[in-house]
């Protein structure tokens, strides 16, 4: 009954996309069309031909964890990363060498419409399934309970790569609200929310019906993202469609209340999906391959509340000296500056765990990406707090400082930790001894490490420089530089990070490699196993 | 719930909490970290009362510091202004001619319009102020409309073939593709390259420099010299605005050129202009 329910809507869905492809306005909607019907005919025979079938019974049982969605999950998190860690070592060369901006690849290769597919990628493609996969993983092992809604979680998965392609393939056929890290048009923003409103109920279903008393701290954190993240999502795309059948909206806010919204929006992005999210996958996989029990639950508990009471008020920091009040600014400024504790928390809470485990840090090169990935986050949220301050900020906004911040974030705390708990999964996930080739994790990890800095120093010089020269006057008050000065004087640093960025893709490579052989089957190192004499 | 546990690495028991077998030690807050997220709390409170903050129903409160970031702003620039007073309105005022021979408010004069050129006209002369194609080189000696210090000034108020200025330098080739044939076109190419020595068709140069005396000349010249009185180039020189390829000329022939440049007295000073009419000028080129 419930697959001709299905088939009507699939119908309803085809035939709506055949409509919308033939009367859009414009390439980025018709082509979203057209690969929603193209999907959704698929769908419709895949579905008809499972009509009035006998049910396949799943073969992990019922009362099993539901790993199918995780292992997929994994799986993209590895390719989109290596998507996104190209595009933006891709997008690094093109602002050290403007001819990168392919004549022939216009308007799609150009920067302006590559850097945003670059940051999605990143954020929410790789960071997205990596955070997807591992807080359904974390949920079932720390509930001891199956994920609830039945297939609701292959819903939540598959509809969340939709919602990847469709934005970035949006970008790249011109499609965008220019709002940063919120690119994606009214039909794709309304599209996610779906997915997310699956996702927070499969989570939610999942401790609800939990067999442990507590809920774990690590579902605590990834709860407060998912909420979190709705309530941003909701109110950031808050926008009327020009026409059905086109791509472009219009927002509802406007001027410096829209940039408010937007940057509330942004930073929340960076608290809530790259830190309390992140959060959530450190306190399961930190104590698990350390094998140690969590530092302070107290310390959990205090670091929690603050850190998501305090995160949503920083949002203003992002616009010093701009139209927005002074009262607001200032705002934004001190709660970000209380905010360094809380996000600090999290750094002790993880490296405290490895009190006592403190040697495997010399053998086991996942325990050494955790390390690096939480000296990363320490790092980053001193800075963050730092550049908040007026003062500095007044140096460090607009240049380049802000993209070697933004990197030492992602590439060291979500990049790490999400490798860490990729090589942690791989084994478990596909029922092998350890992965294929541990001395790989190892050169993964000085790979990334080394590309990290060359990225961060690099950024940290050419930002600092860049402000120092915008702010240059002479003796009777004369500015000294044009702006193109500091184009030409920033180019060495833009090469350097570029090069930073080709270590950290490489690593990248060699993690998909290793995922793959470890998948294939065997390990490289052959330990003789000692077989039970009979 | 399972029992605390004594875990001897850390000599601290376990809440007794156990989830896919990971435990948590009672370990109490940090000191350090507890006295330090206090202090900053303590710090934001003093902050916010110092500086304008907290939300009231129509205003804000504005802080006992009474600072603004507008008006730090506005404290700077006129700490400026005010130290630059004397020498602006003598700036203002001078007879351009005579501004070299006061060494110091020259001084002033230059540096004052390098910041200026950098800002506003940097963007197509160049910041090095040696110009793009269909932008003029301000480094060289081959001036369109003149290059004493007047002239400058004047073009840099006024602008070039504009709209919102009156007194805007104007002045408009004809575009030829519609008086010319396309041979003839050829030809007059062919012609203007022989007056500076450039490669060109030596068999197309009679016929070329007959059509030059009909068309061209009363512009550009009986000898292709140019008038600045008009902005017409002096074609005799090796500094081309375009280029002096074949293609390139045939097209600025066939099509011509409007190059455009904005008035500057809109946004700029008196004091601005001269300024920028001195940094100008002193950079090699001026009469």
């Amino acid at each position: 009954m419930l697959n001709y329910i299905k088939l009507i809507l699939l119908g309803g869905v085809i035939l709506f996309a055949a409509m919308a492809a033939n009367w859009a306005h414009d390439i980025a909607y018709q082509v979203h069309a057209l690969l929603i019907f193209v999907l959704g005919v698929a769908m419709f025979i895949w579905v008809l031909r499972h009509t009035d079938e006998p049910e396949a019974v799943p073969t992990d049982g019922p009362l099993g964890y539901m790993d199918g969605p995780v292992r997929l999950g994994v799986i993209a998190t590895a390719f989109w990363g290596v998507v996104g860690f190209l595009v933006g070592t891709f997008i690094a060369f093109q602002l050290a060498f403007p001819a990168l901006n392919f004549e022939w690849a216009q308007p799609f290769g150009n920067f302006g419409r590559l850097r945003p597919l670059h940051t999605s990628a990143v954020i929410f493609a790789f960071g997205g399934n990596g955070l997807i996969a591992t807080s359904f993983y974390i949920v079932q092992r720390t509930s001891a309970q199956r994920l609830w809604g039945g297939n609701l979680a292959w819903f939540v998965f598959w509809g969340y790569n939709l919602f990847i392609v469709l934005a970035a393939t949006g970008y790249l056929l011109g499609a965008t609200q220019s709002k940063e890290y919120a690119e994606p048009e009214w039909y794709v923003d309304i599209w996610l929310t779906i997915v997310w409103v699956a996702y927070l109920a499969v989570f939610l279903g999942t401790i609800l019906t939990r067999k442990e008393r507590h809920i774990y701290v690590a579902n605590w954190f990834f709860l407060s993202f998912i909420v979190t993240i709705a309530m941003l999502h909701l109110v950031n795309n808050l926008s009327i469609p020009v026409s059905i059948w086109g791509s472009k909206s219009v927002q509802v806010f406007s001027g410096v209340q829209d940039a408010m919204t937007q940057w509330w929006y942004g930073h929340n992005a960076v608290g809530f999906f790259l830190t309390a999210g992140f959060l959530g996958m450190m306190y399961y996989f930190v104590p698990k391959q350390a094998g140690r029990p969590v530092y302070s639950y107290k310390l959990s508990i205090i670091h929690f509340w603050a850190l998501i009471f305090l995160y949503i008020w920083a949002g203003p920091h992002h616009l010093h000296y701009t139209a927005l009040p002074d009262w607001a600014s200032t705002l934004g400024m001190v709660f970000s500056i209380v905010l360094w504790m809380p996000s600090w928390g999290g750094m002790i809470n993880g490296l405290m765990t490895l009190q006592g485990a403190w040697d495997k840090l010399r053998t086991d090169p996942i325990i050494r990406l955790m390390v690096a990935s939480l000296a990363f986050y320490g790092m980053s949220t001193f800075e963050g707090p730092m550049m908040s301050i007026r003062a500095v900020n007044s140096l460090s906004h607009y240049t380049d400082w802000t993209i070697g911040h933004v990197h030492s974030g992602a590439l060291g705390w979500n990049g790490m930790i999400t490798f860490a708990a990729l090589y942690f999964l791989t084994p478990k996930l596909w029922g092998r001894e350890k992965m294929y080739s541990v001395s790989a994790i190892n050169t993964h990890f000085w790979l990334a490490t080394i590309g990290i800095v060359l990225y961060a120093s690099s950024m940290w010089v050419s930002g600092i420089m860049e402000g120092l020269m915008w702010r240059e006057v002479d003796a009777q008050g004369f500015l000294v530089n044009s702006f193109a000065d500091t184009v030409t004087a920033k180019f060495p640093m833009n090469v350097v990070r570029g090069i930073g960025g080709i270590l950290y893709l490489t690593g990248g490579l060699i993690m998909v490699w290793n995922m793959w052989m470890t998948i294939r089957g065997g390990s490289s190192v052959k330990v003789p196993v000692g077989v039970p004499a009979e | 719930m399972d029992e605390p546990r004594y875990d001897e690495a850390t000599k601290t028991y376990t809440t007794g909490h156990s989830y896919d077998g990971i435990e948590e030690l009672n370990t109490p807050l940090p000191r350090w970290w507890l006295w330090s997220l206090y202090m900053t709390i303590v710090w934001a409170v003093i902050y916010s009362i110092a500086y304008p903050a907290w939300p009231l129903v129509s205003s804000a409160t504005a802080g006992f510091l009474g600072y603004s970031t507008r008006g730090e702003v506005a404290q700077e620039i006129a700490r400026v202004e005010a130290a630059n007073a004397e020498l602006n309105t003598l700036l203002a005022n001078i007879d351009l001619t005579v501004l070299k021979d006061n060494e110091p408010l020259h001084q002033f004069a230059v540096s004052a319009g390098a910041s200026v050129f950098a800002n506003n006209c940097s963007q197509c002369h160049g910041s090095g102020a040696a110009g793009a194609v269909g932008y003029p080189n301000l480094l060289d000696d081959d001036w369109l409309w003149g290059g004493d210090i007047d002239a400058i000034a004047v073009t840099v108020r006024h602008g070039i073939r504009n709209e919102q200025d009156e007194d805007a330098r104007y002045s408009e080739m004809p575009a030829f593709g519609d008086i010319l044939e396309a041979e003839e076109i050829t030809s007059v190419v062919a012609y203007v390259q022989s007056l500076s020595g450039l490669d060109h068709n030596a068999e197309l140069v009679a016929q070329g420099s007959e059509l030059f005396a009909d068309n061209c000349s009363a512009c550009h010249g009986e000898t292709g010299m140019g008038d600045r009185t008009q902005g017409a180039p002096n074609l005799t020189d090796s500094v081309w605005l375009y280029g002096g390829s074949d293609a390139v000329l045939t097209d600025t022939i066939t099509n011509a050129r409007f190059g455009v440049m904005p008035p500057w007295s809109p946004r700029l000073t008196d004091a601005q202009i001269n300024a920028v009419s001195a940094y100008v000028h002193q950079k090699g080129g001026g009469e």
